[in-house]
């Protein structure tokens, strides 16, 4: 006999606690966990705020329908199971939330955000709403595709191992005709670096078409490698108006043998990040993404979705490579919570940690990981700091930090090489870069004239400003 | 603010040539190699030897000298069968690798002995 026979129709609003609110609720492995923090309208208890979240992020509708009695709706429902303080605010609390699997098509991101951060964001029981961290059941993650090739692929592609990465975005990012442009590219990868790259808003507007970039930066791309007698690539961006016209971009990159693409995964959208992503991993191309828009979503310490939980998207839709903040540079971020997005993006399995705002254990199974990218605002004199924070598996690019050199690119990528290597070298040894780091870039700049004028150009330049979002924590 | 220096690189020019990791610092020395084969061993990761004729330095797959050392952690050992194959092989590259089988990746691989350019 089912549990549900004897329930009758009774039309009318119904407290969202009596159905959503089940603190004794054990999570099962396969469930997806959503922590969410809550700012309640006043006058509107926790527990119904809690469960009018897990309603409208599941299978609630403001009033009973009767044909909620044609299904078993105490098994898709969502539950929410715990309710915490969230340290350091009067009003906001933690909700947790279990889902059970089934609600969600397999392999598809674009189904999971559509009901965790969908209607349920503007409802009026809550006057602010944020998606604090999430937990993705092994089960479903097995069910994505993930990053396309991931760390341990890209460095025997590339041949780079065992320090990070370095990179530099072109600018002026608007402007450039595609022939300076590539001019700008092999300057760079002559000088040194590993990749280049096109800045966002770089697609294809009437001054520089994408065809002609792609051209003459792969020319650029194929004599540095001749030259310089290392692995070179630069980021061709294929984000496009319609994914017919990205894919469009993607083959042609192909064809002319570029090792690596681009792409915006928010402003593109997630349904063109993980078809790019599967095209990529069938194509053997490598592909980097770019986090245009994330502040809008991420930067509200109330409301939106926390970029740990954006970074455990974009794992599971696909990437190589994903920017995570530099720590040490102009833009926000705070190092403990920056170092937790960073390991999701990259390990195999992270453990809870509230010092670092990881609210669930999570689980990657055989996912790859993908490339850390710090990027911007940066210079020599923070690569002591950057090594230091993001180790081995990341893309230090530097920007200003190469082209604004009193010598030109290749001079300013010289340094950057310079630096990162001898700051490596100096880790291997054993010596603390932080505390050690002037020595270490001033032993280094003796043999490197490129290294010596890039510290007299920079130094002493340090960004301070005070991070908006921070970690929740105890503060009177 | 000293005076534009000319970047001096080119196709034509045989030192323009790099070796990936630490090929932008000065050519390590005996004392240098040492730190950074005991920084190998005390990651646990299986050191190896491999070589090229220059010319061949872009391939992925240069000669293994033997066989990675499993398990090998005596510095002096180690060392020893790099400076043996810069012996047998003067004119070569030589680079000196820390296999991560963990990571199913090299964790380390760095030119040691630095063979005439081409």
């Amino acid at each position: 006999m089912s549990k549900d026979q004897g329930k009758s129709y009774s039309a009318g609003v119904k407290e969202y606690r009596e159905t959503y609110w089940m603190p004794e609720y054990v999570p099962k492995d396969t469930d997806f966990l959503a922590c969410f923090k809550i700012t309640p309208q006043e006058g509107v208890p926790r527990e119904e705020a809690a469960a009018a979240v897990a309603a409208e992020s599941s299978t609630g509708t403001w009033t009973t329908v009767w044909t909620d009695l044609l299904t078993d709706l105490d098994h898709y429902k969502g539950r929410a199971y715990a309710i915490e303080d969230v340290p350091g605010s009067d009003d906001a609390y933690y909700a947790f939330i279990a889902y059970p699997i089934d609600l969600f098509e397999e392999g598809s991101v674009v189904n999971v955000l559509t009901s965790l951060v969908g209607n349920v964001f503007g409802f009026k029981a809550v006057r602010a709403l944020r998606l604090e961290d999430v937990r993705i059941p092994i089960a479903y993650v097995m069910t994505c595709g993930g990053p396309p090739h991931g760390i341990q692929v890209e460095r025997d592609l590339m041949n780079k191992y065992g320090r990070p990465l370095l990179g530099c975005t072109i600018k002026p990012k608007l402007g450039l005709s595609g022939k300076n442009y590539g001019r700008a590219v092999y300057e760079c990868l002559r000088g040194g670096l590993d990749f280049t790259k096109d800045d966002e808003n770089v697609n294809s507007q009437p001054f520089m078409r994408w065809r002609q970039r792609f051209d003459f930066v792969m020319e650029a791309i194929n004599k540095a490698e001749v030259e310089t007698g290392e692995r070179k690539g630069h980021y061709l961006n294929v984000t496009a108006p319609t994914p017919e016209e990205m894919y469009k971009r993607a083959e042609y990159a192909k064809e002319i043998g570029a090792p690596i693409i681009m792409h915006d995964y928010l402003t593109g959208g997630f349904t063109a990040n993980t078809g790019l992503a599967n095209w990529c991993r069938d194509n053997g191309m490598l592909l980097h993404i770019h986090r245009a828009m994330h502040a809008v979503l991420d930067r509200n310490p109330n409301h939106g979705i926390h970029f740990r939980v954006l970074t455990k998207m974009l794992r599971l839709s696909g990437g190589d490579h994903l920017h995570t903040g530099t720590v040490v540079g102009k833009l926000e971020g705070d190092r403990a919570s920056t170092l937790g997005w960073i390991d999701l993006l990259r390990e195999s399995y992270v453990k809870e940690d509230r010092s670092r705002g990881i609210f669930f254990d999570q689980d990657w199974g055989a996912m790859p990981g993908g490339l850390a990218v710090a990027s911007g605002g940066i210079h020599v004199w923070h690569m002591p700091a950057l090594v230091t924070i993001f180790g081995d598996d990341a893309v230090l690019q530097f920007g200003g930090g190469t082209l604004g050199h009193p010598w030109g690119n290749a001079a300013g990528a010289a340094a950057n090489r310079v630096a990162l290597e001898a700051c490596v070298e100096a880790r291997n040894q054993g010596r603390e870069l932080e505390k050690e780091g002037k020595e270490i870039l001033q032993e280094a700049a003796k043999s490197s004239p490129e290294l010596a004028t890039a510290m007299e150009t920079w130094k002493e330049i340090k960004f301070e400003f005070d991070t908006v979002d921070k970690l929740d924590v105890q503060h009177r | 603010m000293s005076a534009i220096q000319d970047y001096k690189s080119s196709l034509s020019d045989v030192t323009s040539r790099k070796f990936e990791t630490f090929s932008y610092l000065p050519e390590m020395d005996a004392e240098r190699i040492r730190k950074q084969v005991e920084y190998i061993v005390s990651q646990g990761w299986n050191p190896a030897i491999e070589h090229t004729e220059p010319e061949n330095a872009m391939h992925h797959y240069w000669y293994m000298w033997k066989l990675p050392m499993f398990g090998e952690s005596d510095v002096d050992r180690i060392l020893g069968e790099a400076d043996a194959c810069h012996k047998a092989h003067p004119n070569n590259h030589v680079r000196l690798v820390g296999y991560d089988n963990y990571a199913q990746s090299k964790g380390a691989e760095m030119v040691v002995y630095r063979g005439n350019p081409v």
